[in-house]
């Protein structure tokens, strides 16, 4: 075998061509800020190079299906297939539009000294989050769980003039880290009894349980207590509103869209890698039946859906709001886990790659709103429909996807979840589910109402660059051409959910 | 003429519309009016091309071929690919004697209201472009053929309707906007349930024979279509057909609005602005029935004949309720909003007779109460936009005042109470005829005969209050009809007495329809007994 490591590791290293290319990048932003140290301003440009040239590397990769850094015939360190693929673009078209929000970012702007670490934590987390969405082992889950939690700890709290900025970045801090220690311990006492870290290793270890159940279901917990966190599932999510609403409006939204993916990614591979025995013809795991995994998701799912929607409804903050709002967000993605099936995952990368571009965009208005009335106050909000009509009708289609009503994307997105649930009987959930849409519509309708309901006189005069007409235009465009024209995306995430290990 | 897309056209021609007006700059008021008038007069030339080129023996309802003006592409296919992901969505549309009423109602009453909202003066580019929205919302919902088309236009009349109401409406105009708001889409949560289960119930079988599930909704009716083990399918012993129907009766009876979901009505009528009322009462209460018509009946024909009895309760709860509630009001415009769920109960009662007569009265019930109601707002926003208060108590004698007005006033309140000679005579008459006719609901037929006695008190009441006796001195300045309110009330007045006189051209229309709905009905029977005896 150790015959085969180096010829391995050299052909591993074509498979992974496209975090090369982002760590080049994170290198040269270093580089430049040194050398450019009196302008700053070419920074984001470098960086959305590097990542065009990631894309075109990723896309090389697609409908490949294989496996890198093997430790044996078997087994291995990362497994590319179309799964990460499908994670790895949303989190690069996220990264290449948070790149975009911060050149128009007053918060960014107020720190323009520190722009060469903030453009390199950012390829930071990146980079970790291309680990994580591929990774088959669990020392590499967590290696890149935490190259990825620090590079964000470091930007919740990238604003120091803030008061709020620093308590985010304690709170995301602390919380963080105890999670990622309980993860941890999780994951040794998994090791502990199964003598393996790789997750195809561990099915086939774990196949025929003669353990302690208990000792294992404690292990499971505690590791899904670390992905929790990241995918803000009730009840790890209490740092997410506090944490949204300090952190600058670019780094919030980049945690609410591509960390989430990247746990989410985590999770599902987990669970299907570590614990299907089986698939049927209809496409639904079986998992290894030591506890009701089914009814375990669903419990935290509705819990999650429920508590985001409910606590939004008494939020005056709109990054407040729209953190209990993704909140809720994970509990919907949540459910389409739960379903067990290849059906279930169809709905998650249609919701997240719809979701990405509505929870963005609710996030890019509210920056640029936030960058000319200094408020993210929803009172503050009266008028604004009036004043700048604009931002106002884009953040209404954004918040009325986000709720899911037609003919906008996000109904697409609601319909696959649905359809998931009803084709797998779950017709209780999917009401629950869909009570909670109701409620849901109070409190976006809130901001509409803010917006457009009431006429002040003040006159706002803001004037948009043409960048930010053309990021706008790229947001808006999809979620509504995306909700009557949705062939092609899930002809993409259909091609996508096949995990290589199963 | 055969090949060109007039449905397409008159549902899409607001979207050109809006198009336009969200060019002309924010101060061409008056071209922003003149674009929407023009847009839905062309609905109106349309509707009334596709009336003369209509095959009156034609029956539509589950029979694709018999439809009418059809348009047909897929819009969305998504193959098969390991048990998952398959979909396939049709854009598919088409008229039938159940719809081609109601495309010529939205029509006229579209272009009445856009007259109406010449008055209104804030944001006019704002109130047109969500205007045209819903007009497009509207047209759509009456001439789809696909339950996923279906629920995407009946869902797009929501927002524009929101705002409709939040931004040009009366004082407590963002408490009734939400509260409508919410009240339709919590029906609709239901009625996307019940697609979604419809969709895995039924496989339809493609040219080429392979064998997809289908949002088409003649397809969801056909019964050669069901899966064996579909949730909603009777060949499956545990389906839930039965809770499908309430639920998707409820989702629709929101819209009705029927007893004890009726509610968010009168709130949204007092708060919405004349126009917004016309439409909303016009046309918006008749998507509940006709969604039932459309959509639940002819998928449960079974389940309608179980439930057939019910539909008529509530029915005559909503005439009687409505009726009562009607009497104790003491403003104008609630008055008339609590006399349209008095109204829609005849048509929910003649739904439920499930006979010729029945069904015939209570589509020309859909179209006659589209025109009085749209009417009777009228009449309540000429007289507010005057004296500024809707109070019953604060007029009399008006009559001397605007004589004209009083005129226009007496048909339309006559009409209401079903006087012959008046069209809603006709529909009630008829409704009457085939409640009396079925079994099951003769004695609720019988009792709901008093809803027209306590029309009649209602309203002849009000024609006391507001039109006769002495003349408040308060209101002597008030004039009479202005040009604009002639064009308003004068088309439909027309109508409202012809219908009444010759009501034929308008019942063959929907005959052959009718006649084929009631067959299919009675002939599904066979079918689903025959499945519960096996």
């Amino acid at each position: 075998m150790n015959k085969l490591i180096v010829p391995n590791l050299l052909n591993s290293l074509n498979s992974v061509l496209p975090e090369i290319a982002l760590s080049l990048t994170l290198v040269a932003i270093v580089v430049f800020d040194l050398i450019f140290n009196k302008n700053k301003i070419i920074l984001p440009y470098i960086s959305i190079a590097g990542l065009v040239i990631t894309f075109i590397l990723l896309v090389s990769q697609f409908g490949i299906s294989t496996t890198a850094f093997s430790v044996s015939e078997t087994l291995s360190f990362l497994s590319l297939d179309g799964f990460s693929l499908f994670f790895k673009v949303l989190i690069l078209i996220t990264t290449t539009f948070i790149v975009l929000f911060s050149i128009s970012s007053s918060e960014v702007h107020s720190c323009s000294d520190r722009h060469g670490e903030y453009y390199a934590l950012i390829f930071g987390m990146v980079i970790g989050m291309f680990f994580m969405v591929s990774a088959n082992d669990l020392i590499l889950i967590y290696l890149s769980l935490e190259l990825l939690s620090l590079s964000s700890y470091v930007l919740a709290g990238f604003v120091k003039t803030s008061i709020r900025n620093s308590e985010a970045q304690l709170k995301y801090l602390i919380y963080g880290s105890a999670s990622s220690g309980i993860m941890l311990f999780g994951m040794s006492v998994l090791y502990g009894i199964t003598g393996s870290t790789n997750l195809s290793e561990i099915n086939t270890l774990i196949n025929s349980p003669d353990g302690n159940q208990l000792t294992f279901l404690i292990s499971i917990i505690m590791i899904f207590a670390g992905i929790g966190f990241k995918i803000s599932i009730v009840p790890f999510h209490f740092w997410t509103p506090d944490v949204y609403e300090g952190a600058p409006i670019s780094i919030t939204a980049f945690l609410s869209v591509a960390s989430k993916a990247a746990g989410f990614a985590v999770l599902i591979r987990f669970l299907k890698v570590t614990f299907a025995t089986s698939i049927n013809g209809s496409g639904y795991w079986q998992l290894i039946q030591f506890i009701d995994w089914q009814t375990l998701l669903i419990l935290f799912s509705i819990i999650t859906m429920t508590y985001g929607n409910f606590a939004a409804l008494w939020q005056d903050n709109i990054k407040r709001m729209l953190a209990y709002s993704s909140i809720a967000h994970a509990g919907y993605l949540m459910l389409g886990v739960a379903v067990l099936s290849n059906q279930g995952i169809l709905a998650v990368l249609v919701y997240f790659f719809i979701y990405m571009f509505m929870n963005l965009g609710a996030f890019y208005v509210v920056m640029l709103i936030a960058n000319k009335i200094n408020s993210e106050e929803i009172d503050d909000y009266k008028g604004i429909g009036y004043s700048l009509p604009l931002l106002g009708t884009a953040l209404g289609i954004f918040l009325v996807s986000l709720t899911g009503l037609p003919p906008t994307a996000g109904f697409i997105g609601k319909l696959y979840l649905f359809i998931a649930l009803v084709d797998a009987n779950m017709i209780t959930v999917a009401i629950i589910a869909l009570l909670n849409t109701v409620v849901s519509l109070y409190y976006y309708i809130r901001v509409l109402r803010a917006m457009f309901l009431v006429k002040t006189d003040i006159k706002t005069e803001l004037k948009l660059s043409v960048l930010n007409y053309v990021v706008l235009f790229l947001l808006i465009a999809p979620v509504l051409i995306l909700g009557v024209y949705f062939g092609p995306l899930v002809n993409f995430a259909k091609a996508s959910v096949q995990i290589l290990g199963f | 003429m055969n090949n060109f897309p007039i449905l397409s056209f008159l549902t899409f021609l607001p979207v050109l519309g809006m198009l336009i007006v969200l060019f002309l700059p924010k101060k061409e008021v008056q071209a922003i009016r003149i674009t929407t008038l023009i847009v839905t007069g062309l609905q109106i030339v349309f509707s009334i091309i596709l009336v003369m080129g209509y095959n009156y023996s034609a029956g539509g309802i589950n029979d694709a071929n018999s439809f009418q003006f059809k348009e047909f592409f897929n819009w969305i296919s998504i193959s098969d690919f390991a048990g998952i992901g398959k979909i396939k969505i049709d854009y598919f549309l088409g008229v039938d004697g159940l719809s081609t009423p109601l495309v010529l109602l939205t029509a006229i009453v579209t272009f009445i209201a856009t007259l109406s909202s010449w008055n209104i003066d804030k944001s006019v580019k704002g109130y047109f472009l969500m205007f045209l929205l819903l007009d497009t919302g509207m047209m759509g919902t009456f001439v789809a053929l696909d339950f996923f088309l279906f629920y995407i236009f009946w869902e797009l009349m929501l927002l524009p309707m929101y705002f409709l109401i939040g931004i040009w409406g009366g004082p407590r105009r963002e408490y009734a906007a939400i509260k409508f708001f919410l009240y339709t889409l919590f029906g609709s949560i239901f009625i996307l349930l019940v697609m979604i289960g419809l969709y895995f119930s039924s496989m339809e079988t493609l040219a080429d024979g392979t064998r997809v599930f289908t949002f088409n909704l003649l397809e969801l009716m056909n019964t050669a279509n069901y899966t064996e083990t579909g949730i909603l399918s009777p060949l499956n012993p545990n389906n839930l057909r039965l809770v499908a129907y309430i639920a998707l009766f409820v989702g629709f009876a929101i819209k009705i609005p029927m007893f004890p979901f009726h509610t968010w009505l009168p709130d949204a009528h007092v708060e919405a602005p004349t126009a917004i009322s016309v439409i909303l009462a016009g046309v918006l209460l008749k998507m509940g029935t006709y969604g039932i018509l459309r959509i639940a009946y002819p998928i449960f024909p079974e389940i309608t004949y179980q439930l057939a009895w019910w539909i008529a309760l509530f029915g005559m709860i909503n005439i009687i309720y409505g009726a009562l509630a009607a009497m104790a009001q003491k403003d104008f415009k609630k008055l008339i909003a609590y006399s349209s769920v008095s109204h829609m109960g005849f048509v929910m009662l003649g739904m439920s007779a499930l006979n010729t007569m029945g069904i015939s009265g209570a589509i020309l019930q859909m179209f006659n109460h589209g025109t009085i109601t749209a009417m009777l707002f009228l009449i309540v926003g000429v007289i507010y936009d005057r004296a500024h208060t809707r109070d019953l108590e604060a007029f009399g004698g008006l009559g001397k005042q605007m004589p004209i007005y009083t005129g226009f006033v007496t048909i339309a309140f006559f009409a209401a109470i079903g006087l012959p000679g008046l069209s809603g005579f006709i529909s009630e008459a008829l409704v009457f005829l085939g409640g009396f006719g079925s079994g099951t609901t003769r004695i609720l037929a019988v009792v709901s005969t008093l809803g027209i006695l306590l029309g009649a008190a209602y309203m002849l009441w009000t024609m006391q209050r507001v039109y006769l006796g002495s003349l408040n001195e308060k209101w002597k300045d008030l004039t009479d009809l202005t040009g604009r309110e002639y064009a308003m009330l004068v088309p439909l007045t027309i109508i409202v007495i012809y219908l009444g006189v010759n009501p034929s051209p308008m019942l063959n229309l929907m005959n052959a329809s009718v006649n084929a709905m009631v067959k299919f009905i009675a002939d599904a029977q066979v079918f689903y007994s025959s499945i519960n005896t096996l």
